[in-house]
């Protein structure tokens, strides 16, 4: 179900400029990777250079390896949709799409990418509905309009919408910023059970989310103002909380700067 | 420890509204009641001046009879001519300025994004928004009719007419287009959603209502022009249906036309003439209201 991701030294850039630089790093399956870093320091450039979104901006481009399973997603002759179909992804702000509704939305991923049977359509979407929480508070709506549900079930829409096209990895880009404390805890309580089956890598500002939920963690930091962004160190998120090799980490993390 | 004090610096506190900021909120309100109250005055005069005159031959003979062997002093007669031929040629305007021009709005905002291409098509299209209409009758009675010898025809006004319509229909469809957040964009290509399917699917429908009224406006634009049509349609006072051969009429044209005449009948054709006009916009402009709260997300479907 879920595959490894092996980066090896991935550069990306928005036009001239350089924003990340020499990332290389494993992700392993079955597992929660969490990024953290201050802001702009590259996390969720990186992110989405993993599911080739970054290239959607003009201008963006993307040197370097990322291997899924031994696959190089970034060679010539990859199709972009086909890596996006994947690996799939939940943006910062919940985004549903405003003509549909909560069903449509939900199965916007399946009927945009092919013809289904209805059958099968209204069983992935009651699957996904319950693997992101949310089937019993939508069951009976399923009709409305997804714009009219609140932050934190949006965001439950956005997640039940990505896993619906049943991909092998899930990135998550600051999936709680906009949520109240309690949709940020069935968020992530959600994740836990979604790591059985998703490779899940998350971009996030909350270092206590980051220890509560994640196996692994990276720290991303700029070596100085217009530096791009690199991996100062990633570890098992136990060590990289309590005793981290860089003293660059160890002062992101107790506060003392950033 | 003293109490720190800042003598110089008064504190905020909570203040009564001045008689003089009372005076000046009353002051702008009523200007600004005056000036909506002085921009309805023409329209209500427009609407009751053309429905009070146009009623009077406003009847079953006026929609159904043409002016064919009715003399200029007669009563009687009617416009299913030029509403015949207002509607076909506003439709095949409409049939040629709405795909071109939704096209290019396509391309200017999704695969454009400011390049040289799209500033230049951009620069044309504001070049063409100020093209004064009857330079575009002139411009299809000198390439088309003059130049290549075609006849005078209800296909050559809606060619005039669509030079009109086409850069209205770019500029607003291009506004619409734009107001669709990015976020949606990208949520469908995480997704795997090609883009052209993430235009057709996503993009287009969000802007859908707001492009359709866009659309609207430019059609009861072009459906009042009178210059253009009186140079490139002709005149006639016969039924003729087919708008690729022969002159045809426009109501603009007919009002025109029989607004000039010297006879009360005639004066009142006219009027019924501008009435039956302001309807067929009016029933466009509902139409539209209706797709678009038929399409609208906040209807609960």
């Amino acid at each position: 179900m879920s595959q490894q991701i092996q980066v090896s030294g991935l550069d990306a850039y928005y036009g001239k400029h350089k924003a990340i630089e020499d990332i290389s790093m494993t992700i392993d399956p079955q597992s929660i990777t969490a990024f953290i870093g201050p802001s702009g320091c590259g996390k969720s450039t990186f992110l989405r250079t993993l599911n080739r979104m970054h290239e959607v901006i003009p201008g963006a481009r993307v040197e370097g390896k990322v291997l899924l399973d031994g696959e190089d997603l970034y060679a010539a002759d990859v199709e972009p949709v086909s890596v996006r179909r994947m690996i799939g992804m939940v943006f910062q702000r919940p985004n549903p799409f405003p003509t549909m509704s909560i069903y449509e939305n939900v199965a916007a991923g399946l009927r945009l990418n092919g013809r289904y049977a209805k059958s099968e359509v209204d069983g992935i979407v009651e699957d996904s509905l319950k693997g992101s929480n949310l089937w019993n508070e939508v069951k009976d709506r399923l009709n409305k309009p997804g714009a009219g549900l609140s932050g934190g079930q949006q965001q439950r829409l956005c997640i039940a919408r990505a896993i619906a096209v049943k991909p092998e990895v899930l990135l998550m880009d600051e999936p709680c910023s906009a949520l109240d404390p309690i949709s940020t805890l069935a968020i992530e309580d959600l994740m836990a059970e979604l790591k059985s089956k998703f490779t899940i890598i998350i971009v996030t500002h909350n270092m206590q989310q980051a220890a509560r939920v994640s196996d692994r963690t990276a720290f991303f930091n700029l070596a100085g103002q217009g530096q791009p962004g690199r991996v100062i160190e990633m570890d098992d998120t136990s060590r990289i909380f309590t005793n981290p090799a860089q003293k660059a980490t160890e002062d992101y993390i107790t506060g003392r700067f950033g | 420890m003293t109490a720190i004090q800042h003598p110089r610096v008064q504190r905020p506190g909570i203040r009564r509204i001045s008689a003089g900021r009372r005076f000046k909120d009353r002051f702008v309100q009523a200007l600004v009641y005056l000036s909506f109250a002085i921009a309805v005055v023409p329209l209500v005069a427009v609407l009751w001046m053309v429905i009070s005159n146009g009623l009077a031959r406003f009847d079953m003979e006026f929609l159904t009879h043409s002016m064919r062997n009715i003399g200029a002093r007669e009563i009687g007669g009617g416009a299913y001519h030029a509403i015949l031929g207002t509607l076909e040629q506003v439709l095949l305007a409409s049939l040629i300025s709405i795909p071109v021009g939704l096209l290019t709005a396509i391309y200017l905002v999704e695969y454009g994004r400011g390049g040289r291409l799209s500033r230049a098509i951009s620069f044309f299209v504001d070049v063409m928004t100020g093209i004064p209409s009857v330079v575009s009758g002139l411009f299809i009675l000198a390439f088309w009719i003059l130049a290549l010898g075609m006849p005078f025809s209800g296909f050559a006004g809606a060619l005039a007419l669509s030079i009109l319509m086409m850069p209205t229909v770019v500029r607003s469809a291009e506004e619409m287009l734009l107001l669709v957040p990015n976020d949606l964009r990208e949520a469908s290509y995480a997704l795997g959603v090609p883009k052209w399917r993430t235009i057709v699917k996503v993009v287009l429908p969000t802007a859908f209502t707001g492009i359709v009224t866009g659309v609207m406006l430019a059609i009861a634009r072009v459906t009042g022009e009178t210059a253009p049509l009186l140079l490139t349609v002709f005149f006639t006072d016969s039924i003729n249906s087919d708008p690729l051969n022969g002159p045809q009429m426009g109501l603009p044209l007919y009002v025109f036309d029989q607004a000039g005449r010297p006879t009360d009948a005639a004066i009142d054709r006219a009027w019924a003439g501008a009435l039956t006009l302001i309807l067929i916009v009016m029933l466009l402009n509902l139409v539209a209201r209706l797709i678009g709260w038929w399409r609208s997300p906040s209807r609960g479907r």
